[in-house]
């Protein structure tokens, strides 16, 4: 199969084949990291620019590892250190990166459809790596990935993601990601984190966290962040981590083998406890292991990789 | 100079339906003759043929935002009165929050005069409620209204504080100055950038509840009982707030409505692939939402379709769509939207001059009728033209539209003011 898609904005637009081809891919490309020399020449030559208008280290770092074992030249650019600071708009920003001819902008923003608005507007192939509360595709191909390699298949699988749904573009891409690919997805939390209208996107809603990990193969808990206090979205940390928080003893009504989940980065003692988040059924850095690998390939395949290769 | 407008449907709700000439001598309505004239009667005065068209007084637009003084990029007044007049519209009122704010004598009296100087479409200031629109202290309303004020609104930045517009209310009768009400609950609205509900949860953006509308939409309802005055509810988008209004009616409150095309024709789904162009507030709501709008307009809950046209630059819109700035441009859409609901028979031509001249004449206090001796401010309509939008050739200086492309049938072809045209389709 080859894969034409010249940008990744979301989960939504990509196809249950193309999702496959990605994993398929970098399951391949997972090898390449654990070599003594872990540099492949697979995109000598070609240009990847990190436009992180909103801070993060794992996703960033993530992406230009990819990069770097590619071959491909990175250069990373922040809101703080670009010129947008001096109130350049996004569009006239990303313009003039275009003028350089990267081949590749890989672009974090806190406003939800930025990316869709810059692949729309410019040649480069755009890679959505966190917009707002919308999309993180990239993620979610990760936790695809990590889950298909503990599982076998992500097909028939009960997966519970549990935290700020609202605030969540992880919970997003997962809804719709897991969904596609068969599994059955459940999102739990207080009901001032559920978002209007989420089980359009094809999976169950509860207040229940107890009801959500029930049978439950896969457990993945979202980060909550403090400041959402202010919004009266819930009363305390204390509360919180006793009704919605994981731990040992709500863990027994999942399945035996269940695999717990986290896209980062964690409260330690909040949505999660310390002995559950390094506990067992732990796969938390397994995820940040195989957001290489997936970035890796969303790298090779955008850059039309697949087509070049003549369809190995 | 006489002109004949020749062999039209004239309607003027509770006042004239039928084909008639209309002659206009020296600006004014000089005689309306049932059936028409004569060919050999009044050979001197010019002819503008009617025949198949619909004759209306003038379209009045009670909400529109014209951005002079302060952001003269987006709209001036004179553009603006030009955008109106291709419109169909010969009257146009222009809500306060320009900068500085329309809240003293000397802003209003700017306006008329740039008015003035445009020469076109009448032009009625809307002052502010409060001082700066900052919802703390009543503007001077007796000197505004001597400076040719028509309403106070806050439109754009709405009065939180209760008691700030029940004195506003009170304090406004005794000067005859309407209160016009943008209904929304800040804390409700706030972090939202669309309609709350799926299409947001999709696409990650914050919502805005309906709620936020009729809780303000019941407040002011209130706030009418209570006072006695009349109250006037801006832009209605969602259903619950056309329900509070009808029951409101139903006991006999003052209260009266408005909606813009918008919500009788599109609904959020609109805002898929973070169309900046669909931005605004209160925004597109639900399709159930847009039912109950157009239940509203067919039952008379809603007695007004006015645009909100806010006109806005590129680059407040070529921009992240939670950044980009709310608002559409209207005026030169509004008559073919409306008769859409003509066409699909939501309401009667009749039904539809009233919302767009005859109601915001009554509520505004202005007198607008078709009779001897008035002014000649006239529309003149062809349900039948078709035609495709193309927002490049639109009057106004701004392009924020949904509707650029589409195809509409029926359309403003004549424009009159005082007996002067300021407008003819060619």
């Amino acid at each position: 199969m080859q894969f034409f898609k010249k940008d990744i904005l979301d989960m939504e637009s990509l196809s249950v084949d193309e999702i496959t081809l990605i994993l398929d891919t970098a399951d391949r490309m997972k090898e390449i990291s654990e070599r003594p020399i872990k540099k492949v020449p697979t995109l000598r030559g070609k240009t990847v620019i990190l436009f992180f208008y909103e801070p993060s280290t794992r996703t960033r770092t993530s992406f230009d590892i990819a990069a770097k074992r590619l071959s491909a030249d990175s250069i990373s650019i922040s809101a703080s250190s670009s010129s947008m600071v001096k109130g350049e708009t996004l569009i006239d920003t990303a313009r003039n990166l275009e003028a350089m001819n990267p081949d590749v902008i890989v672009i974090r923003h806190s406003s939800a459809g930025a990316p869709h608005m810059l692949a729309g507007m410019i040649k480069p192939s755009i890679i959505n790596a966190g917009d707002g509360m919308h999309a993180h595709p990239s993620q979610s191909l990760l936790d695809l990935m990590t889950v298909r390699e503990n599982k076998g298949e992500i097909s028939g699988l009960r997966i519970a993601v549990i935290g700020d749904i609202s605030h969540s573009r992880v919970a997003r891409s997962n809804s719709i990601g897991f969904t596609k690919m068969g599994a059955h997805v459940i999102l739990a939390g207080p009901l001032t984190m559920i978002p209007k209208g989420i089980e359009a996107l094809g999976v169950s809603v509860t207040g229940n966290v107890e009801e959500a990990i029930r049978d439950a193969d896969v457990i993945m808990m979202l980060r909550i962040q403090k400041e959402r206090q202010q919004n009266f979205l819930f009363p305390s940390e204390r509360e919180y981590s006793i009704v919605y928080g994981l731990t040992k003893e709500k863990l027994k009504k999942a399945k035996d083998n269940v695999l717990i989940m986290h896209p980062g980065p964690i409260n330690r003692g909040v949505e999660i406890a310390y002995d559950v988040a390094d506990g067992p059924y732990s796969i938390i850095l397994d995820q940040v292991t195989n957001g290489v690998a997936v970035r890796m390939a969303l790298l090779y395949l955008v850059t039309g990789g697949a087509r070049n290769a003549d369809a190995d | 100079m006489l002109m004949r407008i020749k062999g039209g449907r004239v309607i003027d709700p509770g006042n004239l339906d039928g084909i008639m000439d209309i002659l206009i001598a020296d600006g004014n309505i000089v005689e309306i003759k049932k059936d028409g004239f004569a060919d050999d009667e009044y050979p001197e005065a010019r002819i503008i043929d009617a025949s198949d068209k619909i004759v209306t007084p003038g379209l009045i637009d009670m909400h529109v935002h014209l951005r002079e003084p302060g952001h003269e990029y987006k709209e001036t007044i004179e553009t603006g009165c030009l955008a109106a007049a291709f419109g169909g519209f010969t009257a146009i009122c222009c809500m306060p929050n320009t900068n500085p704010v329309n809240d003293c004598r000397q802003v209003t009296e700017y306006i008329l005069q740039k008015a003035q100087a445009a020469d076109s479409v009448r032009v009625y200031p809307v002052a502010a409620i409060s001082k700066g629109l900052k919802g703390d202290g009543l503007c001077e309303y007796a000197e505004l209204k001597e400076a040719g004020a028509i309403a106070v609104s806050d439109d754009g930045n709405p009065v939180q504080n209760s008691q700030l517009m029940r004195r506003a209310l009170e304090y406004s009768k005794g000067f005859d100055l309407p209160v016009i009400s943008h209904c929304e609950d800040l804390d409700l609205a706030a972090g939202g950038a669309m309609n709350e509900g799926g299409v947001a949860t999709q696409l990650g953006l914050g919502g805005i509840p309906n709620a936020s509308e009729s809780i303000m939409v019941m407040r002011d309802i209130a706030l009418c009982e209570l006072t006695g005055v009349p109250v006037h509810i801006a832009h209605v988008s969602t259903r619950e707030s056309v329900r509070a209004i009808k029951d409101a009616k139903k006991r006999g409150i003052p209260v009266t409505a408005e909606t813009a095309p918008h919500y009788f024709s599109i609904t959020d789904g609109a805002v898929k692939e973070y169309n900046t162009n669909a931005k605004m507030y209160p925004p597109l709501r639900s399709d159930q939402d847009r039912e109950a709008v157009c239940q509203g307009i067919a039952d008379g809950t809603i007695d007004v379709i006015a645009t909100d046209h806010a006109p806005h630059s590129f680059i407040e819109k070529q921009v992240e769509f939670d950044r980009a700035a709310n608002g559409i441009i209207g005026l030169e859409t509004s008559v073919s939207l409306s008769l859409k609901l003509v066409e699909n028979g939501v309401i009667s031509m009749a039904a539809l001059v009233e919302k767009m001249s005859t109601n915001p004449a009554r509520i505004l206090g202005l007198e607008n009728n078709l009779l001897i001796g008035r002014p000649a401010d006239i529309t003149i309509i062809d349900p039948e033209r078709s035609y495709r939008v193309n927002a490049d050739n639109f009057k106004s200086l701004s392009r924020n539209t949904p509707f650029d492309g589409w195809d509409m049938k029926g359309k403003a072809v004549l424009t009159m003011v005082g007996g002067k045209i300021i407008y003819q389709d060619e």
